[in-house]
């Protein structure tokens, strides 16, 4: 059926309930209020108070009640209300979820699904509107996941609860109802670790993911450019192949993300670019980013965000390079 | 208007003073004069690991090291409590806890001398790893909790904080957790007075750790921490109070020892302090009570000492054997190992960084 995104998660959160009696949603305001977006309506109703479990106001709570769940016997779902308020649970993510199995050789593994909501662009307060998938992804041990559409979000999320790791489920707030899309009923999986080539072309590569997927695709629709889009559905771990082989066809890269420019994917993926494909280049590595700057508050969001005009300038730079 | 709505109030706890003088009344019904003698040896053989841990240290061969010296007690005392089936939620200095429960003196010495592989065999044994990070544990514990009540096995959780560790944040959420999700989980706070260089007067205005418990809704108790009875008693009431829901036990004990083999006590404590926490010391007291009741002697002392050095000698000398294949860093990260990070192992093992003897000096 046509689906936005919200309908797409919550049908793969309703699909990994019913098969795993041990998936437990847990969260603030997920259950009677089905989520401040609305991701988990209904569920509460459907599985109970003791799988769909309305917690104190307590980030670190949740992800490391989360954690011990986990590491006991369950597949815990847990969610952080917005990404900017996360980094509470910083701690928990980085030194315990994504330390715990390699701590203990495999002994003990953390199978979890970490949902939270992430970018801007929808006129939000402060601290709602943030790009972190870089944090997460920089000391390993977390699969870091950022899906651009409807079909592949509810894939990746039932892949994700497959899996016995934990993995952070990133869902960019702008495309929650953004648009419709064919969305089947039923299980399936999009893999994770790797990426979905958006378009094909042979002139530039583009790579991005989350909420500039539509914004390339409109500059590359405008500008008529025979350009490969890349989207990469997971950031972590990095699908450095389709990457590779993509720029060794066209010899142009431009990345582009919502997330600040400095330290960010784009610099990791332009330096395993200048590693393995340098000679391959017709031109320098161009990325299109967020100012090195904090998310700012909705009235500057017009000149912070990256949108077409942004990006169509930098095909025109890449392209007469 | 004004009324009271609410009143709270924690109780003290001691059996044993520090004579070796017990309070019938109170002595914990499962607790014979053989249990006694059982639990004296383990206070022992977790005192004698500590001091060989130190001097392994000190020449090199261990890794830093947070000792338990004077908080065997607490340790066994809440150990021996638990059932097999309950869960062992440690901190970083919980070694006499984690020998009791079954770790073997081999996987501790890799432990320490630095190997994650001397934690593979803490799941069979119903123990989690050390946790380094203050506090982080605790709401660990509370989720483990949660998923043995929601699977209904009748288990139990237990796990530890220090006096420092109950500053946290995670201290807070942990305890606020717990209490409303009313999980069958037992918080104790190994109150040794010190947190590094900082006394408990200036961690905390309460006049006990143990009321931070009352807010979060659980049944508080304080007992002399360096009396293996009390504390054993007060943690067998708190599992059996489970079903109920969650207790908290602060147990007054003391740090003899430094708080890691990088720390020097002698800058923020009188040497006085330390004696006379010394008089209280928690195996002495047992060692007197055995002897007045002609259970122990000096004899007997030794032949234990002797058992348990040999017994130590011979762990530490299988763990020198002990191998590390630095391809487990890689390939236990994640349940399979992605191609960029494969990628990364292949390039190190085939760069000869990993080949013993060639690094050039």
């Amino acid at each position: 059926m046509m689906s936005n995104m919200v309908a797409a998660i919550n049908s793969a959160l309703d699909i990994s309930m019913e098969e795993n009696k041990n998936a437990v949603i847990l969260g603030e305001d997920v259950g009677r209020d089905g989520g401040v977006f609305r991701v988990t309506e209904r569920l509460l109703d459907k599985y109970g108070p003791d799988r769909v479990i309305d917690t104190p106001l307590s980030e670190t709570g949740i992800i490391g009640t989360a954690i011990g769940m986990a590491l006991s016997g369950l597949h815990p779902i847990p969610e952080i209300q917005f990404a900017g308020f996360m980094y509470l649970a910083f701690d928990q993510l980085i030194s315990h979820a994504a330390r715990y199995r390699t701590r203990t050789r495999s002994t003990w593994s953390v199978p979890m699904v970490v949902r939270t909501p992430v970018s801007g662009g929808v006129k939000t307060l402060e601290h709602h509107a943030e790009s972190p998938e870089a944090y997460y992804s920089h000391s390993g041990g977390l699969m870091v996941v950022e899906p651009s559409n409807p079909y592949d979000a509810k894939g990746l999320l039932i892949k994700a609860m497959h899996m016995q790791d934990p993995v952070l489920f990133l869902e960019p707030t702008k495309l929650y109802r953004l648009f419709r899309q064919e969305v089947p009923d039923g299980s399936y999986e999009v893999p994770i670790g790797k990426a979905r080539i958006a378009r094909q072309g042979n002139v530039l590569t583009i790579i991005t993911y989350g909420t500039m997927v539509h914004v390339v695709e409109e500059a590359v629709s405008k500008k008529a450019v025979d350009a490969e889009i890349i989207d990469l559905r997971t950031i972590n771990p990095l699908d450095e192949k389709t990457v590779l082989d993509s720029v060794e066809k066209t010899g142009r890269v431009l990345i582009v993300h919502e997330a600040q420019l400095s330290f960010g994917v784009g610099a990791e993926i332009a330096a395993r670019i200048a590693e393995k494909a340098m000679f391959k280049l017709n031109a320098p590595i161009m990325r299109v980013a967020a100012p090195s700057l904090p998310y700012p508050f909705p009235g500057y969001e017009q000149f912070y965000v990256p949108n077409v005009r942004k990006v169509s300038m930098a095909i025109d730079k890449i392209m007469s390079a | 208007m004004i009324k009271n709505v609410y009143s709270g109030s924690v109780d003290y706890l001691q059996v044993m003073d520090e004579n070796g003088k017990v309070d019938g009344a109170l002595r914990p019904t499962d607790i014979g004069d053989d249990k006694l003698i059982e639990l004296y040896r383990w206070m022992s053989l977790s005192r004698a690991v500590d001091a060989k841990v130190i001097s392994l240290q000190r020449q090199g061969r261990a890794t830093t090291y947070a000792p338990l010296l004077g908080q065997e007690a607490t340790q066994i005392g809440t150990a021996a409590a638990m059932s097999a089936k309950d869960i062992l939620v440690p901190n970083f200095r919980q070694h006499g806890s984690l020998l009791f429960r079954g770790l073997s003196l081999y996987d501790f010495f890799v432990y320490w001398k630095g190997y994650e592989d001397g934690l593979v065999s803490t799941k069979k044994m119903n123990s989690t790893p050390y946790i380094v990070p203050v506090s982080t544990h605790l709401v660990h514990a509370v989720g483990i909790a949660f998923t043995h009540k929601y699977l209904g096995t009748g288990a139990s959780v237990l796990t530890y904080v220090g006096d420092g560790g109950t500053s946290e944040g995670d201290f807070y959420e942990a305890l606020n957790f717990a209490g409303v999700m009313k999980v069958p989980i037992v918080f104790v706070i190994e109150n040794n007075q010190w947190a590094i260089s900082t006394p408990v007067r200036k961690q905390t205005a309460a006049s006990t750790l143990a009321q931070k418990g009352i807010a979060a809704g659980m049944v508080c108790t304080q007992v002399d921490g360096n009396d293996v009875m009390a504390v054993y008693k007060a943690t067998k009431e708190s599992l059996a109070n489970t079903p109920k829901g969650p207790s908290l036990i602060e147990c007054l004990t003391y740090r003899l020892s430094f708080h890691t083999t990088s720390d020097d006590p002698t800058k923020y404590r009188t040497e006085a302090e330390v004696e006379d926490w010394k008089k209280r010391d928690p195996i002495k007291r047992v060692r007197l009570y055995l002897e007045s009741k002609q259970l122990w002697n000096a004899s007997k002392q030794q032949t234990m000492e002797d058992e348990q050095l040999k017994t130590i000698n011979g762990a530490v000398s299988k763990a020198d054997t002990f191998k590390p294949d630095p391809k487990s860093m890689f390939e236990t990260l994640y349940s399979s190992i992605p191609d960029t990070l494969k990628d990364e192992e292949t390039d190190a093992l085939n760069s000869g960084f990993w080949q013993e003897g060639t690094n050039p000096v």
